[in-house]
């Protein structure tokens, strides 16, 4: 590409960035407000599509230097780990437990461990999407 | 008996796992020496029961198999029983001490050809002893494929292999048929048992299957048996070594159809259907076997159709002895003659088929053909195996003083009894049976001659033979020397044999006349007096069948009437060809490999079974009150759908349609927004972003694709069936829509989000929480995708050459 993209780089490198945050926050908000793993993760990938449009393949890939296949076993290992940990305590596979904790930082919280299962869910979801456009994208 | 006997069945089996050791350990000793120890055991063995069963006494072992379903294996030997088991292991002995100077223990594979005799050897005790009709069609079935693997012994050659599996097709189809009789029988009557079966006999009759049941019984006998039409296997199976043919295909396999019939006389015989068809059945193959024996000019295949001809004569006395469930009164001792005639002409058939088998191998043996055309004037080269051949055909033709010629009288008598059996319209169809019985008798007097003076008389034939014909070895004329005597032996000691053997047989197939086998009191005798009319009927047979033997060559011409393709073999040949090519045609005419016509076939059957069910239960309602009023929105929304949608059908580019479908998806997303679902509606905004990049992407790559602007081609096949879904989905939607059966579960969730799950937002708890276990699988699936895509895009065979070739 000989075109000079540097409006549309610039732009990137600031639009990406908000897109993340978005996603974060979705993420996050997901057990009381619309969003959780799935939405947070398709909106992370459109951040990193984002960045592959304005940039290049190996410029992202040596920006984000993950390979994206692991990303998805961690996802699944985090999954499948949050249901099975739950037989350990002698209670059904998939039970989930929550309490409030008082954090150093964010003071009194409440954490849930579907919470880490919504992150296996979003490093899955992110992971299988960036290898299926990785693959596609450096067929060329 | 402590000893449970009916573990002997297997005896024959479990020396068959030694034969391959023995075969490859001692190269020098000829295996046949240790199978032989095997049957004459047995033999012996069997012989110990003859004094229980004179005594009109069985013998009953039996060991569970699956106690849970009631089946067992039993060995339950009564009088028929017996005579068979002795048949099966004496002529096993003699066919094996054969089979040792027939088969050369350094060309022949004899660790499979002994597998397979002694495989057969239990298979065979096992149907005759079976009292459990499960195990056997088990026996059964196992007597099939060991003589499919015997007549298949020389496999490289095709006719043995298409002999083989012609026997098999046929003697299977009967089996399968026989499983079912059997199984509507243990239905009928409550239980597995024969014995059983025949004291519930009365009940079975009144039963609606009983004629169904029949039929598929008749099936299975006549199949194995070698009936009218189903014999056509057995001459092709004569590609089988010879010691196989005299075991298998004269005295003992051809014969279980035969010990059916018998066995299951007493369950059927109150049915007119049973005795016409077993009468009509076996003198049709009778009459019909004995005409064409005169034809064949292969030694082997000449005795294949006069088994073909026994067979169904024995049949035919089967089914005249069933006719004695019928009279009473002065005409009734002579029906009970048939079903003694039919045992001992069983025996008779057993004997001197065995050793005419054993003569034409011998034929073959020693001069390298069996074709009757080359042979001739053998007679002074081979005195023993001649006079072997004379007395055993003398035998089959029915002449003094040979056991043949006692069997035959018998059984002419009981055919001129016939017609007087007023019953079931035998007294004007009755005429039929003793002329169609004489005209038979004819014809195998014609062939028994036919077989033995062609062969041994006249004069040497100027063609060499492909050997040096002499005397075979003492060894091998020990079995058919043998198997002679008992021929002449019989004629002079009827009424011992029958004592001893036929007596309890009989009181086994008419149980319910006799229970004790010196009630039969039939007295065999060679003479009737002068003018009796199977005395006259015997001499116009000899008559009538010197003339016609003397005039062959200007007869035989008669055979050439039938042309080739009119024939049964020609039928199941068809058969066969309609099968293969009729059945590849058919799949190849819907299977046309193109998905489009599968998914033709697909959307049709859907259709067509989910609309017909619909209005068949009267499922279609519409309740108009359950709608929920119209918005402004939601109306422009799918008007928005409709128009792109229609923008994907008619685009007259990808690029365009592409777009289309991109809006399509927003629409819906539009529409998840109005119907109050953020979080579908958010990810539906995403997902179809990604995915139209995605589409667009591959739609870049794609190599080498045509790309014709071109809108797609209209085909009203397929506008019909995509109309059709679509309005069935409608339908269904609506009635679907307008019944609601129970009430939503979600006011729980609605209740417990809180509570239970400590969460606000239901849809992403039911996702994370509630019922976590599906989304746990959705991202997995969601994983094999990406790891899909990966690998074919990646990890292609041809690339990797490639990039190796690069480096």
């Amino acid at each position: 590409m000989k075109a000079n993209d540097v409006i549309l780089q610039t732009a990137t490198k600031v639009v990406a960035f908000i897109i993340f945050l978005f996603s974060v926050h979705i993420f996050f908000a997901g057990h009381f407000a619309p969003g959780g793993g799935f939405v947070g993760g398709l909106l992370t990938t459109a951040a990193i599509v984002l960045l592959l449009l304005a940039f290049d393949l190996k410029t992202v890939q040596k920006a984000l230097p993950f390979d994206f296949m692991i990303v998805v076993a961690i996802g699944l290992l985090l999954a499948l780990g949050t249901a099975a940990g739950s037989i350990l305590f002698d209670v059904p596979f998939f039970t989930h437990a929550f309490d409030d904790f008082a954090l150093p930082l964010f003071g009194v919280s409440s954490l849930h461990t579907a919470m880490i299962f919504d992150a296996g869910v979003y490093l899955v979801v992110v992971g299988s999407t960036i290898t299926m456009i990785q693959a596609i994208g450096g067929d060329s | 008996m402590s000893l449970e006997f009916v573990l002997l069945i297997f005896l024959p089996l479990l020396a068959a796992v030694f034969v391959p050791i023995l075969f490859k350990k001692l190269k020098s000793i000829h295996t046949g020496w240790f199978v032989l120890l095997v049957p004459v055991v047995l033999f012996i063995y069997y012989l110990s029961f003859l004094k229980t069963t004179m005594n009109g006494k069985v013998a009953i072992s039996e060991i569970p198999w699956i106690p849970s379903l009631d089946i067992s294996f039993v060995s339950y030997i009564d009088g028929l029983s017996l005579l068979f088991s002795l048949l099966i292991t004496g002529i096993g002995a003699l066919v094996v001490l054969y089979s040792i100077f027939y088969l050369d223990k350094n060309r022949e594979k004899l660790n499979n050809f002994y597998v397979y005799l002694l495989m057969f050897m239990t298979a065979m005790l096992g149907i005759v002893q079976s009292d459990h009709v499960i195990t056997l069609y088990l026996f059964w079935e196992l007597t099939s494929i060991s003589s499919f693997l015997l007549i298949g012994y020389w496999y490289t050659r095709d006719r043995s292999r298409f002999g083989a599996l012609k026997s098999m097709l046929i003697t299977i189809f009967g089996g399968l048929m026989l499983l079912g009789g059997f199984v509507l029988l243990s239905i009928m009557g409550d239980t597995y048992s024969i014995r059983e079966l025949i004291a519930n006999s009365a009940a079975i009759f009144e039963h609606e299957y009983f004629i169904l049941a029949l039929v598929l019984v008749l099936l299975g006998a006549f199949t194995k048996s070698a009936q009218f039409p189903f014999y056509i296997w057995l001459p092709d199976a004569m590609e089988a070594p010879t010691p196989v043919s005299a075991y298998l295909h004269s005295a003992t396999m051809v014969k279980a159809g035969l010990y059916l019939v018998a066995r299951f006389t007493p369950v059927f015989a109150a049915s007119e259907v049973w005795i016409w068809l077993v009468t009509g059945i076996g003198l049709l193959t009778l009459f019909w076997g004995s005409f064409f024996a005169v034809k064949q000019t292969d030694l082997k295949a000449i005795l294949a159709f006069s088994t073909v001809s026994q067979l169904g004569l024995i049949m035919s006395l089967l089914g005249a002895g069933a006719v004695s469930y019928h009279v009473e009164g002065a005409n009734a001792a002579l029906f009970k003659f048939a079903a003694f005639a039919a045992i001992f002409h069983l025996i008779n058939h057993a004997m001197f088929k065995g050793s005419l088998f054993m003569v034409a191998g011998i034929v073959d043996h020693q001069t390298g053909t069996r074709d009757i055309r080359k042979l001739g004037g053998l007679m002074s080269i081979m005195p023993i195996s001649f006079t072997v051949a004379f007395i055993g055909s003398m035998s089959m033709a029915g002449l003094p003083p040979f056991g043949g010629f006692l069997s035959k009288e018998l059984f002419l008598k009981s055919m001129i009894a016939l017609p007087e059996f007023e019953l079931f319209n035998f007294a004007t169809w009755g005429m039929i049976f003793p002329i169609l019985a004489w005209i038979a008798s004819v014809f195998t007097f014609v062939y028994s001659f036919y077989f033995v003076f062609k062969t041994f008389t006249g004069k040497k034939k100027p063609e060499p033979l492909p050997i040096q014909p002499k005397e075979a070895s003492l060894g091998m004329l020990i079995s058919p020397v043998l198997l002679a005597a008992v021929v002449v032996v019989i004629f002079f000691i009827p009424n011992l044999i029958g004592k001893a053997f036929v007596n309890p047989a009989v009181v086994a197939t008419q149980s319910d006349l006799f229970t004790h086998p010196d009630e039969v009191g039939i007295q065999v005798s060679a003479w009737h007096g002068f003018w009796s009319p199977e005395l006259l009927m015997t001499l116009g047979v000899i008559g009538l069948g010197l003339v016609l033997f003397l005039t062959m060559a200007r007869w035989q011409k008669l055979y050439d009437i039938q042309p080739q393709y009119f024939s049964l073999n020609a039928l199941y040949d068809s058969l066969l060809t309609f099968g293969e090519v009729g059945m590849n045609r058919l799949s190849r005419f819907y299977m046309t490999g193109l998905i489009r016509t599968y998914l033709i076939y697909m959307f049709s059957f859907i259709v067509l079974l989910t609309t017909a069910s619909l209005f068949i239960q009267n499922a279609f309602v519409v309740d108009m009150d359950s709608f929920a009023p119209l918005n402004a929105y939601g109306l422009m929304t799918a008007i928005i759908l409709v128009i792109a949608v229609c923008m994907v059908l008619f685009a007259k580019t990808r690029l365009a349609a592409i777009i289309a479908l991109g809006a399509v998806g927003y629409s819906v997303a539009l529409f998840f927004v109005i119907y109050k679902a953020p979080d579908l509606a958010l990810t539906q905004l995403v997902i179809e972003t990604v995915s139209v990049a995605l589409f667009l992407l591959a739609f870049h790559h794609l190599p080498g694709l045509k790309r014709h602007g071109e809108t797609m081609k209209f085909r009203l096949g397929n506008f019909i069936i995509a109309a059709a879904v679509g309005v069935m989905i409608t339908l269904v939607a609506l009635s679907a829509h307008s019944q609601k059966m129970i009430p939503s579960i979600s006011q729980y969730y609605k209740d417990t989000v809180f509570t239970e799950a400590a969460g606000g937002n239901i849809v992403n708890v039911i996702l994370v929480d509630y019922r976590g276990f599906d989304t746990l699988f959705e991202i997995a699936v969601l994983a094999i995708a990406g790891i899909g895509v990966y690998s074919m895009i990646r990890l292609r065979l041809s690339r990797k050459e490639n990039s190796d070739e690069s480096k």
